[in-house]
């Protein structure tokens, strides 16, 4: 019974942590789909999020859900201009030059975060820190549950946006054809940015989400390594496919970390990306049938 | 200004483009022999670094330059060859042996790991070796019987027929010959159908392969020759640093492999010259700034790697040619003075090539 709940608690950890695994995929895989450029500042921009709840719920002491809503929209807005600015210049240049461009984005947003905010981990005060929920003798914490709830929650919004109104269709069509949306009289460059815009903002909501659990710092960009294990298991153009891969990933993890000697949860990830790549390079999800001469 | 005319084919693949090239690299090397007589320890010993990171760059751009392969792990191979190097020295094995065999035991690497990566086009790929590097780093953080662990692994002091190498000058000529022999390695690999065969599949793949290129065999072999030529720095790089450091090996370290080929210059060997002096005096440059900058901006922790990421921004939004292509700009404007044409280096307009099927 003992080992039983025990184990309940690693699966429930493992999903909480691969939700956030899951939702900075979420975000590789939006901006790939529209734009077939993958963004190795993602982890970064999360951490960006963070940062900016940080210093509007703890400096400037707004109640959580205002800040964090408002961070969301600042991390959004950034994700906006880092496109519209940036990004739309290497359309055209090789997929490595993206590559390379996103990963000095990377290092400058780091140090623009450690000049701001300092290297020191910092956190703030949320609704969910160091509270538990008691199921049956289970006990869990409010923090890891939240997480799972508001990706759930995040989803389902996500979804009805995508699926439902005029923009998220506007989205759709310009991720499958840009030539026929550009026909259709969507402005596709500013669908773009929009997308780059939702994507920092999924980026952001995890980095609140995660604060409870772990706290905000510099550094904490480097998750993003683990979330392309989760998005190239998802099959990497498969947004349901990202988040599943993303549970998967946490929950492999938590397990490998229990089961196996030390050492080992660290590499497992990284180990299930290259078994992936080797073993089914689609993914689990396949959804790009193959490759355009 | 020098006009060529070309009366046979074969002067298109010789190495020297014409007398004065030979005459300048010729000076150049006379140069570099002689400096460790004329500048100071301190400088001699950052010139080794440099030609160190010039031999990994020239592994990084026969890769990313000349192949189109893109790598985030090829900090792994310099670690691979630099164990390999250092247990091979404390085990008794001569520098001239040693040196060669971590490059090969490094290539072997490079080969486990192109051979899975063959049917990944340049994003998983990046991807994919961003793995094995991060694999790579753990194992030799966690596996201390060999490597030591945390305490990190002292590399013994190597000699060569008896002359022993310790101080900054024997590194430096040590790494300077090494550096040597690869460019011309490098440059002679190029001019044959195999350097050839590189360079069209990095125009394009699909033509390269209906040219009759076998994909898979070439893209293998330049994984094998990358993580040859930077097993070899990592050899260097073990003599260089003395004291290996299983964290040394990390992401950090792959990406100033790529920044050296980008910022350098991709496509040219010129450019891995130029983009390892960048990378590597950078820091001192910072370091001897660190007072006179306002603000106080030089005592900012983080402050290198921002600045690699910045130029690394810079050079791929404005002069995608590198360092060497604003050289060559520079150059061709004061051979063409006055009569440069505005739309001489004008980039062809472009538009993103879709890798999809839908």
């Amino acid at each position: 019974m003992e080992d039983a709940a025990r184990l309940l608690q690693l699966v429930v950890n493992g999903a909480a942590a691969g939700c956030i695994y899951g939702l900075i995929a979420l975000g590789f895989v939006l901006i790939y789909k529209a734009t077939e450029m993958i963004n190795f500042a993602q982890g970064d921009i999360m951490m960006l999020g963070g940062f900016f709840a940080f210093a509007l719920i703890a400096h400037f002491g707004l109640n959580y859900w205002v800040g964090a809503l408002l961070a969301i929209l600042l991390t959004a807005a950034f994700g906006f201009a880092l496109d519209a600015v940036v990004l739309r210049r290497v359309i055209g240049q090789p997929q490595f030059a993206v590559v390379m461009l996103t990963l000095g984005l990377g290092f400058i947003f780091r140090a623009a975060a450690g000049i701001t905010w300092g290297y020191d981990s910092v956190g703030f005060e949320t609704p969910f820190t160091n509270r538990t929920i008691n199921l049956h003798g289970l006990i869990l914490g409010q923090d890891n549950v939240s997480i799972i709830v508001g990706t759930v929650l995040l989803c389902g919004v996500l979804y009805l946006f995508f699926s439902r109104t005029r923009l998220g269709v506007a989205m759709q069509a310009s991720s499958q054809n840009q030539l026929a949306a550009y026909y259709m009289g969507i402005p596709v460059r500013t669908v773009f940015s929009l997308i780059w815009a939702i994507s920092a903002g999924v980026a952001a909501v995890a980095g609140i989400l995660l604060s409870p659990v772990s706290m905000i710092d510099v550094n904490m960009g480097f998750l993003g390594i683990k979330a392309f294990a989760a998005a190239v298991l998802g099959g990497f153009g498969s947004i349901p496919g990202a988040l599943v891969g993303g549970v998967v990933i946490g929950i492999v993890e938590q397990l490998a970390g229990y089961f196996l000697p030390a050492g080992f949860q660290e590499v497992t990830s990284n180990v299930v990306l290259l078994a992936t790549l080797i073993l089914r390079p689609q993914g689990l999800f396949a959804e790009l049938a193959g490759k355009r001469v | 200004m020098r006009y060529l005319f070309k009366t046979d084919y074969r002067q298109d693949t010789t190495l020297w483009r014409h007398r004065g090239d030979l005459f300048w690299y010729g000076l150049l090397v006379v140069v570099l022999l002689v400096i460790p007589y004329v500048l100071s320890e301190f400088y001699v010993g950052e010139l080794g670094g440099v030609f160190v990171f010039a031999v990994a760059g020239v592994g990084m751009m026969l890769l990313a330059g000349y192949t189109g392969l893109i790598s985030l792990g090829n900090a792994a191979f310099l670690g691979i060859g630099a164990y390999t190097d250092a247990i091979l020295l404390t085990h008794g094995v001569p520098l001239l042996i040693a040196l060669p065999v971590a490059g090969l035991f490094t290539g072997l690497f490079g080969i486990a790991i192109g051979l899975p990566t063959l049917r990944m086009s340049g994003l998983y790929l990046a991807i994919a070796t961003l793995a094995f590097g991060s694999i790579v780093g753990t194992v030799f953080q966690k596996w201390d019987a060999v490597t030591g662990g945390f305490d990190g692994f002292a590399v013994p002091a190597p000699d060569i027929f008896g002359v022993p190498i310790q101080n900054a000058t024997g590194i430096y000529y040590l790494s300077l010959a090494v550096l040597v022999i690869v460019l011309w390695f490098s440059a002679n690999i190029l001019r044959t159908p195999l350097g050839r065969a590189m360079v069209a599949i990095r125009d394009s793949e699909i033509s390269a392969q209906s040219m009759g290129i076998h994909l898979a065999r070439y893209k293998t072999f330049a994984f094998a020759l990358s993580a040859f030529i930077t097993g070899l720095a990592g050899a260097l790089f073990a003599h260089y640093v003395r004291f290996l450091a299983p964290d040394a090996f990390d992401v950090l370290l792959s990406v100033q492999f790529v920044t050296i080929v980008f910022v350098g210059g991709l496509g040219s060997l010129h450019g891995v010259i130029l983009g390892a002096l960048f990378v590597r005096l950078l820091p001192q440059f910072i370091a001897i700034m660190r007072d006179d900058l306002p603000f106080g901006i030089g005592r900012m922790p983080g402050l290198e790697p921002s600045l690699y990421g910045l130029v690394l921004v810079i050079v791929i939004l404005f002069e995608p040619g590198g360092i060497y292509g604003r050289w060559i700009k520079m150059k061709q404007w004061f051979q063409a003075y006055p009569l440069k044409r505005r739309t001489g280096f004008r980039r062809q307009k472009s538009y993103a090539r879709s890798e999809r099927l839908r």
